[in-house]
């Protein structure tokens, strides 16, 4: 019962780092997901005195995934009171002429500057409209989203790992009289902390596998499906090859290297 | 007769505090058996430690069992002290080990075979009239009972040297017997070098003897 509880401290504090990181994961993953999606909706508006072909637009600026060229009948139409065909006609020759500007990611407030900048430059584009003030409120709502994660995942990595480093002084407590004693018979220092690291390994397994099973449970949940489909993404909840060689990876080298850090600050009895 | 411990000048202190031996002098011939006593605190103790390493000399030269134990390496004491065999008067027994275990304990890391390791624990538990308890876990055990664990251990490796401190201090008398018996044997059968630390040397030993008396850091023969 005290071993099952002396494994219990150690597996929950590594499964509360693993929780932390893989959190992070999917954060930082619906926030990709979301402004993908964003930026399949948004687009940029130019307006330009003469007509300017699909090459010209997209050399501009490395961003520009897709141009169209608005039409001028909808204008015309509101319009289109009393008009007959032929001011129609001169009135289409003289409006200029519109283009819808697809990107292809969406950009930060920086590079939205950088691209109406560098439109502007082209001598025949006299109007760009990049809803900057939409685009500016969306984008600083998500980054203040990405950091409080961030930042709430970082607290808890450090705490635990703080709670990690004391479990492990009471196991350098309990295992240094054996250590010392096991010295005097002349034990090299891998025998003697064989046994630490055995149980770090040991806990850092178990808890890597509670994390594999919570990420398969709460990826196949479909409460969490609806909730990622509702703000219309869909995001890779649990990556079960990669996040779990990821968490695994990151269970194992936490226990070792604090394991190590308390044989190297054992001190032999004298 | 070859030479098992070789001191020349030697002195120990423990860190910022006062010389306890002071260029002490002696030699001690291999397959002797020796008792050093000394009043408390008059470092009986201190030199014992010195012998297995546990204190390094602040200065001159200690060799024992032909490694020179001043500035050794952790290898070199580690061989050392896989050919010694410590006695404790705290006994010094992993509490979460069975006496089994514990004997087995220098074998272990001296890489004996399981086979050898399994026959020779169960010999020397009949040496230390303990076998039935071999399942049992230090602190089931009486102090007496503990010390010939201790015994038990200290003799498993066929060690060239025994260093005892204090081996029969809190114990009864058939213990102590027991315990006294057993280093004759190990000294007589097997030409093992045994170093006791004591109070006071027994009435009834069967083996010749040297004294070695501690007084003011210095180390002298008692003729």
């Amino acid at each position: 019962m005290k071993s099952f509880k002396n494994h219990l401290s150690l597996v929950v504090a590594l499964l509360s780092i693993l929780f932390s990181i893989q959190i992070f994961i999917i954060v930082d993953r619906s926030i990709e997901a979301y402004k993908e999606n964003l930026s399949n909706n948004y687009a940029v508006i130019i307006v330009s005195q003469k007509t300017l072909d699909n090459e010209t637009i997209e050399g501009i600026n490395d961003i520009i995934s897709d141009v169209d060229e608005l039409s001028a009948d909808s204008v015309i139409k509101r319009l289109n009171s009393g008009l007959n065909e032929k001011n129609i006609e001169l009135l289409k020759l003289t409006l200029p002429k519109f283009y819808k500007l697809s990107l292809n990611y969406y950009p930060s407030p920086k590079q939205i500057k950088r691209l109406r900048k560098d439109l502007l430059k082209n001598k025949s584009i006299i109007k760009v409209e990049d809803f900057s003030h939409n685009h500016d409120t969306t984008y600083k709502l998500l980054l203040l989203f990405k950091n409080v994660v961030s930042l709430f995942s970082f607290v808890v990595f450090v705490v635990t790992t703080l709670l990690i480093f004391k479990e492990l002084r009471i196991w350098q407590f309990k295992h240094s009289e054996r250590m010392s004693i096991m010295g005097l018979f002349g034990a090299p220092v891998w025998l003697r902390s064989a046994v630490l690291f055995r149980l770090a390994i040991v806990d850092a397994i178990i808890a890597s596998f509670f994390a594999f099973g919570l990420f398969i449970y709460i990826s196949s949940s479909t409460w969490v499906k609806e909730q990622f489909s509702n703000i219309g993404i869909e995001v890779v909840i649990y990556d079960i090859v990669n996040d779990s060689a990821l968490l695994f990876g990151a269970a194992m080298i936490l226990s070792i290297l604090l394991a190590s850090l308390i044989v190297l600050g054992h001190k032999e009895e004298v | 007769m070859d030479k098992v411990i070789m001191a020349q000048d030697l002195s120990l202190s423990y860190s910022n505090s006062e010389t306890i031996i002071n260029k002490a002098n002696f030699s001690i011939d291999s397959g002797s058996f020796i008792f050093i006593t000394g009043a408390s605190g008059s470092g009986k103790s201190t030199l014992l430690k010195s012998l297995y390493g546990a204190l390094k000399p602040k200065q001159g030269s200690l060799i024992v069992g032909g490694v020179e134990l001043r500035g050794v390496t952790n290898t070199k004491l580690n061989f050392l002290r896989r050919h010694v065999g410590i006695v404790f008067q705290d006994y010094k027994l992993v509490k979460e080990w069975t006496i089994e275990k514990n004997i087995m304990l220098p074998l272990i890391i001296n890489g004996y075979e399981k086979s050898i390791t399994q026959n020779q624990v169960d010999s020397l538990l009949k040496h230390v009239r303990l076998k039935h308890q071999a399942g049992k876990y230090p602190l089931e055990l009486s102090g007496g009972e503990q010390q010939r664990v201790a015994m038990a251990r200290a003799l498993a490796h066929n060690p060239i040297l025994i260093l005892a401190d204090e081996p029969t201090g809190n114990l009864d008398d058939y213990s102590s017997q027991l315990i006294w018996n057993l280093l004759e044997g190990a000294n007589e059968q097997l030409k093992t070098t045994v170093i006791v630390v004591t109070h006071h040397i027994p009435q009834n030993m069967n083996v010749d003897y040297k004294h070695y008396n501690i007084e003011y850091g210095s180390v002298h023969e008692v003729v």
